[in-house]
Parts: C-alpha cells; structure tokens; sequence
C-alpha cells in the first residue's frame, strides 16, 4: 500500500469484490457525504471520517456504531424527519437529510451535564431521591431536565413517509425465525417433511452471519468443509428459493410471541414503509443468533471501539475498512478470524490481546496470523481506550494469576479502532417470553433455553437451533438446525426415512464435538438437557 | 482529564460506578436495580448491558450467575414503528 493514497473503501480484495451502487450524495447535519447506492448510512458516514453518529444520553459523550447489525443502539439518529432510525441496517437514498440526536444548545443543560460529569450531582437514580422535595428545588430541577433529555430536534412531520400497508396473516406447519445457516436449514429440513414454512429474518438477504466469513470451514465436506462461510450463505439461500413450500420473508423483524402460537412480526417494504405481519404456526423454530459482549474499560464507548462482529460487516460486507491500525481484544476464533480477515482487506494490526493465559481459538488461526508478524500478548487486558472523540490509542496491562493487572506493566498501543471480540450471547428473548424454561450455562455463552437432542425447548412444539441453542459454529448451526426442522416435521408427520435421518444427525454431531476443543461445549449441552 | 468512564448501559449512559453505587444503596435485586438505574430500559432494551450488571451483582452479592435471573423481557423484542402496528389493526377491524 506504500505511496497509495489511503481510502477508506475497499478496491481491491483478494477474496471479495464490492460491487458499488451509482454514487449519490447526502446530507448529514447539513454536511454534503457522498456515497454508492447500497451502502448503510453508517457506512458511508464512516466512508467519510464520520465517526460520531450521536451524543450519550446523560453525559453528551460521543457515540459510535458497535454492532452494525442492528442490534444495539449507538448509531440512531433522525433520517428525512423519523426519529430513532437504526442508521447501521438503514440503507442510504439520495438526498436523504440524516441528523445526529444532539440535543440543541441549552446553558442549563449544559451545567447540568457538566455538574454529572463530575460526580457533583447525584447522578444514579438522584431524580428519585434528591429533586423532588422542597418548593424551590422541584422546579428548577423539572427545567434543567427537559433541558437535558430527549434526542435532538423536535422532527417535523414528513408527508411522503409513513405509508403503513394493511396487515397480513401468514398460517402455516411451521415458522422458523432467523434466517442463519441454522434457520435455513430447519426450514429446509421442514419442507422436505412437505410441511408448509415460513422463514423469516429481519436482514434483506438470508445467510445470517455468514455472509461477511471469508474463511473456508474445516470439517467433513458433506458440511461444506473447504468452502468459504459467504459461499456456504449464498449455497443455502438458493436452496431455500428452490423449495416452493418455503415463503422467505426478509426485512421482517419478529418482535414479540403472543399466546395461540401467534409471533407479531413488522416487514419493511421501503424506509418508513411497513406492514404488519401475523405469524400462526403449528411449531416454530428459533434459530435468532446472538449478540455481541460488550466489556467494561475506561472510555469503551468511545467511537471506534466497534464489536468484532460490527467490524466484520463494515468491512466484508460493505467494503469499507475500519481503520488503518487496529488492536484486537481477544484470541478466541472471532478475534483471531478477523485479525486475518482485517490483514487481507490491507488494514494492520498493532495487535491481539487475550486475558486468558493462552489463546482460545483454534491454532491454525492462531498460527497464521502469527507468521504475518501480528503479536498476540496473552495474560493481557485492555485498561482504557485513548482520544478525543475517537480512539487514538489504548493502554493495555499484563494480568497476575488472580485477574489483576500487574502494576507497572501498563503500556500504550497505537490504534485509531479497537474491536472487541469477547464472546457472543445467545439471544433468548422470543423463547423466553414463549415460555421456555431458560438455564443460564456459561459454557454455551450465557442464558439458553432448556432442550434436548432433538432441539426442543421444556415448551412443546418450540424448537430451537444455532447460537440460540449456545455458541458455537456454523457448521454445528446447520447440524442442528437439520434436527430441529426434522423434530417439527416429525411431531406432525410419520416418516421412518427422516426418523432415521434425524439420528444421524444427530450422531454426527457428536462426532464432530468429540474433540478436546469442544469439551466445554459437550459439557453445556449436558447442563441444558431438561431434567 | 480524570478517569474515564467505563460504560455499562450505553443506551442510558449508566456507568459501573453507579451500578456499584446503587447496589450499595441496596438495590440487590436486577428488577429494582433496573427501576432505580434505568439499565436495560433503553432501545436496545438491555442486549448490551443486562449480563455485565448481572455479573456486577453476582460478584458483590457473592453469588453465581448460575443463580441470577433475567428481568423480564416483554414485547417489543425490537423497535418497530408503532405506524405498522396501528395500521394493521384499523383495516383488520373494517375488513
């Protein structure tokens, strides 16, 4: 890259090509940003240098994006006149007018912001305790905090938005949620039963997260070993299109589970233009993910502190590079991949840190990243991110055999992005409020639904499939998935060919974890199996 | 420039200090502890925030996270447009 000119979007990739909209100009905060249609509004702000999108609620700190797949929320913002648009899944129009949140300028506020700052107010739940008494106190604190809350401007009503299209009824055997190498393959599973499915997942193409894996999957090639994660992706989704019992609803959110085995469910046609969507389905499937860890340090929200996973769709997907110097933080497979992945879109990496005394992926990983001169400095954790409105560095410390950081080992490391990689946690929501007896395992990420071989949850008829079910991967994601879509047929349908089927999915599932690597997974899932 | 603030709720700007804070005040409880804080209210509706407090309880009540539980998690799941949901009831009624 020597004498290149440093830009952001990503020309040349060994792997992937990023096959750009016509360009198109924008507005944010009044400032013209010029983008290519098919990009996020993140992405080309981030395309542009713009790393803050907004301002903290109660301190005014700086906030970038995180997740970049729709999940958290640090990248809101006001887009054509609509408040709270996640800006990170929304994707950008010419001449559309984004506005970052800031609240307008108030002296009050502003004191009052400041005073929190600095620890001279009580800031935690002091609304409830400190303001309300007295004559005088009362209303001065009622001005200073409508002064202080809020997101931004006041919008102004926008009529060519908001058009709503009546609601739609969708019944069927089964609806699986998520539309990941999990989901699509307990749909695929169903179909072949002759059930009628519906497969819903709430980003405009299906492939979950594997469509920004650049690497080949290891494994048995009947699980697609050898093939790069956004092949396996495009391979599945064309699977699914080929089965005419399979309705695929993309851009559709499942936002709630409603008693009668109903799932309230929103589809976007177009910005601000959606319908309802009723789900009724004899069994159902969730197969919805996970979400990214998020971890303690000094100034971890400072923008360009991203999730591994938000890096990964920045870059691999919308070809766009995080930064020019990044520090990794962790050496599990997620840290390890996108050191590489990050390596190959011509970004460098000052390097990966691990708390752990040593590395937690796999060694391949470990070993290639290694020989491309990146150091992975183990027993280390990060102890502040470093910057003014965005990360310029970080400081990180060896840790003593009891977690601390050893005193006097603080050094700082160049980086204008860190990526956090600490783990996922499974999503648990939908099962949770389906009623489904949920255990906490530590082992498989965090809170999991209760189930056994055959993927159903302690609530009959639900299954579920993939992270939901406990972290793992993709190619054990597939495997499940085919049992819990074999699981629904079979409750409705008899067939001993898929019966048979089902046990050797089974089995090869325990195969494929019958390796020390996956002693910790083997163990969780004898935690999860319902009592 | 001081210490930094190391971030537990980004959606309601809480800090660990003042989890730390509200737990010694006696909020012992992730319910209370959420109503007093305000952690786990906000869009994201605790996806980035609801584990890292419940390990800050656990750790200060000497307790495992094996035996914490969630708050609960009611519908919306995500946020939608309340338009799509107003809509679709309306014509549902005049159909």
């Amino acid at each position: 890259m020597q004498g290149e000119r440093y830009s952001p979007r990503i020309q040349e990739h060994p792997i992937l090509s990023f096959e750009r909209g016509r360009k198109i100009k924008f507005f944010f905060d009044g400032r013209e940003i010029e983008a290519y249609e098919g990009e996020t509004i993140t992405a080309a702000l981030y395309a542009a240098g713009i790393r803050q999108l907004t301002e903290s609620l109660k301190y005014r700190r700086p906030r970038g994006f995180f997740c970049a797949i729709g999940k958290c929320s640090s990248c809101l913002a006001q887009v054509d006149g609509v408040s709270n648009v996640k800006t990170c899944v929304t994707l950008v129009k010419e001449g559309m007018d984004v506005r970052s949140q800031k609240r307008k300028f108030s002296l009050l506020g502003s004191l009052v912001s400041a005073a929190l700052k600095r620890g001279l107010f009580p800031s935690v739940g002091g609304h409830y305790k400190k303001l309300v008494g007295g004559p005088l106190v009362w209303p001065l604190a009622r001005r200073a905090i409508k002064a202080m809350a809020g997101f931004g401007e006041f919008p102004e009503p926008n009529p060519t938005l908001g058009k709503f299209l009546p609601s739609e009824t969708w019944e069927g055997d089964l609806v699986v949620i998520g539309g990941g190498p999990a989901g699509i393959s307990a749909a695929l599973y169903g179909a072949k039963l002759g059930l009628k499915v519906a497969l819903v997942d709430e980003n405009s193409r299906l492939g979950g997260q594997l469509v920004k894996q650049t690497h080949r999957f290891f494994g048995s090639k009947e699980y697609y070993a050898g093939t790069r994660g956004f092949e396996i992706g495009r391979i599945l989704e064309k699977e699914a299109a080929s089965y005419s019992n399979i309705t695929v609803l993309l851009d559709t959110t499942v936002f709630g589970f409603y008693p009668g085995n109903i799932l309230g469910a929103v589809q976007k046609i177009d910005f601000c233009k959606e319908k309802m969507v009723k789900l009724r389905a004899k069994r159902m499937v969730f197969a919805t993910g996970a979400y990214e860890r998020t971890l303690i340090f000094e100034n971890n929200d400072l923008p360009g502190v991203m999730g591994a996973g938000g890096v990964q769709t920045l870059m691999n997907v919308q070809g766009i590079r995080p930064g020019k110097n990044g520090l990794i933080i962790g050496a599990g497979n997620v840290g390890l991949i996108l050191a590489y992945q990050l390596l190959q879109a011509g970004v460098r990496v000052e390097a990966v840190i691990e708390a752990m005394p040593g590395v937690g992926g796999y060694f391949v990983h470990a070993a290639k990243i290694r020989r491309a001169g990146v150091p992975i400095l183990t027993s280390h954790t990060i102890l502040k991110a470093l910057g003014k409105g965005s990360v310029e560095g970080a400081v990180v410390a060896k840790l003593d055999d009891k977690w601390n950081p050893l005193p006097g080992s603080e050094k700082e490391l160049e980086c204008d992005f860190i990526c956090v990689a600490v783990g996922l946690h499974p999503s648990f929501e939908l099962p949770y409020q389906a009623g489904c007896q949920l255990k906490y395992v530590p082992e498989l990420g965090g809170m999991v639904p209760v189930h056994d071989q055959w993927m159903e949850t302690s609530v009959p008829g639900i299954y579920i499939a993939g992270d939901t079910s406990g972290i793992e991967e993709a190619s054990t994601a597939i495997l499940g998935g085919r049992i819990a879509g074999l699981s629904a047929g079979l409750s409705l349908v008899k067939d001993r060919e898929a019966e048979k089927l089902r046990s050797e999915f089974v089995k090869a599932l325990e195969e494929f974890r019958d390796n020390p690597l996956s002693a910790k997974i083997r163990e969780g899932k004898k935690k999860a199996q319902p009592r | 420039m001081g210490k930094g603030k190391e971030i537990v709720c980004f959606c309601e700007d809480v800090s660990k200090e003042e989890i730390v804070k509200a737990i010694k005040m006696g909020f012992k409880d992730l319910e209370t502890l959420k109503r007093f804080t305000g952690i786990s209210t906000g869009p994201c509706q605790g996806k980035s925030c609801l584990f890292q407090v419940m390990r800050i309880l656990a750790q200060m009540e000497g307790k495992k996270m094996e035996e914490m539980a969630t708050t609960t998690i009611r519908p919306p799941a995500r946020p939608i447009l309340i338009g799509a949901l107003a809509e679709g009831e309306t014509r549902a009624g005049e159909g």
